[in-house]
């Protein structure tokens, strides 16, 4: 497998990062020699091995239906690049 | 005072020989003295940590002292702590005030451990040498040309140059383990699900884990005391009776005092010594099997067919579960935000592109690309089979050892810049560390000996799921017989 540099450029896009013509062939070596690593994989049979998502046999967990969360939105917005009367400011995204 | 373990610093503050402001004040004093060469901290807030000693001391007087009530505690900067700048080591949170405390600062706090400050480490965690962090790389302390293991590299440098009694940090392929290895300190990541990860900022969920480094055994047992337990906030934090994990250090296998170990079975897995260990290692590692096997541990020589695939896996699945977690950084709730944009998806990809160094974006984009349409089968779910294949490896072992025992990395610490431009060649230091993340087991490093240039060279010792007291017993009584991990690197008394 090997990924050109249109497809290296549409996973940055997919990705939402921004990325140069220069970016994105400096990304296409790394990316490719990393997949060259990724693809020993390939070379043991997993047929009829189960997933593992991770290392503990557990199930999620349910709480009550009731609400436990007080207001700190007031909080949590004092950090925000641009709020106004409570709400995130973001360009306009309807016309 | 700055080499005395967490027992005599505590035993110092209950005889009221020492307060915790005079012991905060004197640390505060050392960092501001050697961390300008080592660049192990990113922020220190004076004023915060010795309000804190103080209530501690107000605590000690009022008889109503914790085991680790008074002691300085320094953070690896991805735990979120209330009106403490969190980073990350990324320039997206360079601004970010912490509203809020992560469960493990909440468990600290609560203890009335001191926050001596946040330590530097890999941008988001995101590497093995603490190199890539928007202020730059951390300094071995043995060698400052060198590098300190990373991603918790700021954490390790700290204690090995003894400007932290304790630090925290975390572990996803290998983040406590290699810097504590590669620093001449001691490091233990946690079984999967014993700390809480609330509040830690979320790197690859199903591998992250938060715990102790230090100086010795005895420390990182009394630090995972505090740091262990549930908490309803982590959907993968785990329900079980609080344990002591102090509670078998001083407990010999069997009584005969001069083979304290005993009856433990150490396995040496085949793999772990093959092509790409360098030869220093390899003999301080043989070296420290004979010493087991002085007090008293028989060897066992064991495979771990699929260990080879670990990094691999590994590098599918850790970018796959971070891409999906670094999306919440898009400059619209906190954190960075380009300066000049034009429509909403051209906010996202500015403030993206300009707030993520170069290993962040390329672990997205691995990430993005092995989960995207048509992919996920061959990357996704093959890397969750041979996943679990690792697992069945481990699980094997455990019917005829007790504990595995190997090098923590396949070098001592390498030079400054010499890795950071090769990606694979950065991710196969991760080769012995990053399975026991895979498979959830519990982890950890210990000095064990000094290799090329007089580099610290670390042992790890990996145990089934919840053997963190067996496995801290056995490295405090190797500790206890020698004294790699009293060393001290020279120029930082």
């Amino acid at each position: 497998m090997s990924l050109s540099l249109p497809e290296v450029k549409r996973i940055a896009w997919l990705a939402r990062i921004e990325i140069t013509d220069a970016e994105a062939g400096a990304a296409q070596g790394h990316l490719n020699d990393i997949f060259t690593l990724i693809e020993q994989m390939q070379s043991v049979d997993t047929e009829g091995v189960a997933p593992m998502a991770h290392g503990q046999d557990v199930v999620q967990r349910l709480r009550e239906d009731r609400v436990t969360e007080t207001d700190l939105h007031a909080l949590y917005q004092g950090i925000a690049p641009q709020v106004e009367g409570g709400l995130y400011l973001v360009p306009k995204v309807i016309e | 005072m700055f080499n005395a373990s967490l027992k005599q610093l505590s035993a110092l503050l209950a005889q009221k020989k020492l307060s915790s402001t005079e012991l905060t004040q004197s640390y505060l004093d050392r960092v501001a003295r050697l961390n300008p060469g080592l660049n192990a901290f990113l922020s220190v807030d004076a004023e915060r940590s010795l309000a804190q000693a103080r209530a501690a001391d107000e605590r000690i007087a009022a008889g109503k002292a914790q085991p680790l009530t008074g002691i300085p505690v320094a953070h690896k900067d991805i735990f979120c702590a209330r009106g403490w700048l969190t980073t990350c080591g990324s320039k997206m949170l360079a601004n970010f005030v912490s509203p809020y405390d992560a469960h493990v600062v909440e468990q600290l706090n609560a203890a009335g451990a001191v926050i001596l400050g946040k330590t530097n480490m890999d941008e988001f965690a995101m590497g093995s040498s603490s190199e890539t962090g928007f202020r730059g790389p951390v300094r071995n302390p043995w060698d400052r040309t060198r590098v300190a293991g990373g991603s918790s590299g700021g954490s390790a440098a700290a204690v090995a140059a003894r400007i932290a009694p304790v630090a925290i940090g975390t572990d996803t392929g290998g983040s406590i383990r290699q810097p504590a290895a590669l620093t001449g300190i001691c490091g233990l990541k946690p079984t999967y699900g014993v700390v809480s990860r609330y509040g830690m900022i979320a790197f690859a969920s199903s591998l992250d884990q938060g715990g102790p480094m230090g100086k010795s055994a005895e420390d990182l047992a009394l630090l995972l005391n505090v740091m262990a337990g549930f908490d309803a906030r982590d959907s993968t934090s785990l329900e079980r009776p609080a344990e002591d994990y102090a509670r078998l250090l001083d407990a010999p296998l069997t009584g005969d005092h001069a083979k304290p170990l005993s009856g433990l079975r150490i396995g040496v897995p085949r793999e772990y010594f093959g092509e790409g260990l360098s030869g220093d290692v390899a003999a301080a590692v043989e070296a420290t099997l004979a010493q087991f096997e002085k007090l008293g541990a028989t060897r066992i020589a064991i495979s771990l067919p699929n260990s080879g695939l670990s990094v691999p896996a590994y590098y599918v699945i850790a970018p796959a579960e971070a891409s999906s977690n670094l999306s919440r950084f898009d400059g619209v709730r906190y954190g960075y935000r380009a300066a000049e944009y034009g429509d909403l998806a051209d906010m996202y990809r500015k403030t993206r592109a300009q707030g993520f160094g170069a290993e962040v974006k390329r672990r997205i984009l691995i990430g993005t690309y092995v989960l995207s349409h048509g992919y996920y089968d061959a990357y996704y779910l093959k890397a969750q089979k041979i996943r679990r294949r690792i697992a069945q490896d481990f699980a094997a072992a455990y019917k005829h050892c007790d504990l595995i025992l190997g090098p923590t990395s396949p070098s001592v610490a390498f030079g400054l810049g010499a890795k950071v431009s090769d990606p694979v060649q950065m991710y196969l230091i991760d080769i012995y560390t990053v399975a026991a993340n895979l498979a959830g087991l519990p982890a950890m490093s210990i000095p064990c000996g000094f290799g090329e240039g007089g580099m610290p060279v670390g042992l790890q010792l990996v145990g089934d799921y919840f053997a963190e007291a067996r496995m801290l017993q056995a490295a405090h009584q190797f500790q206890l017989a020698t004294d790699w991990h009293l060393r001290q690197p020279a120029g930082t008394e």
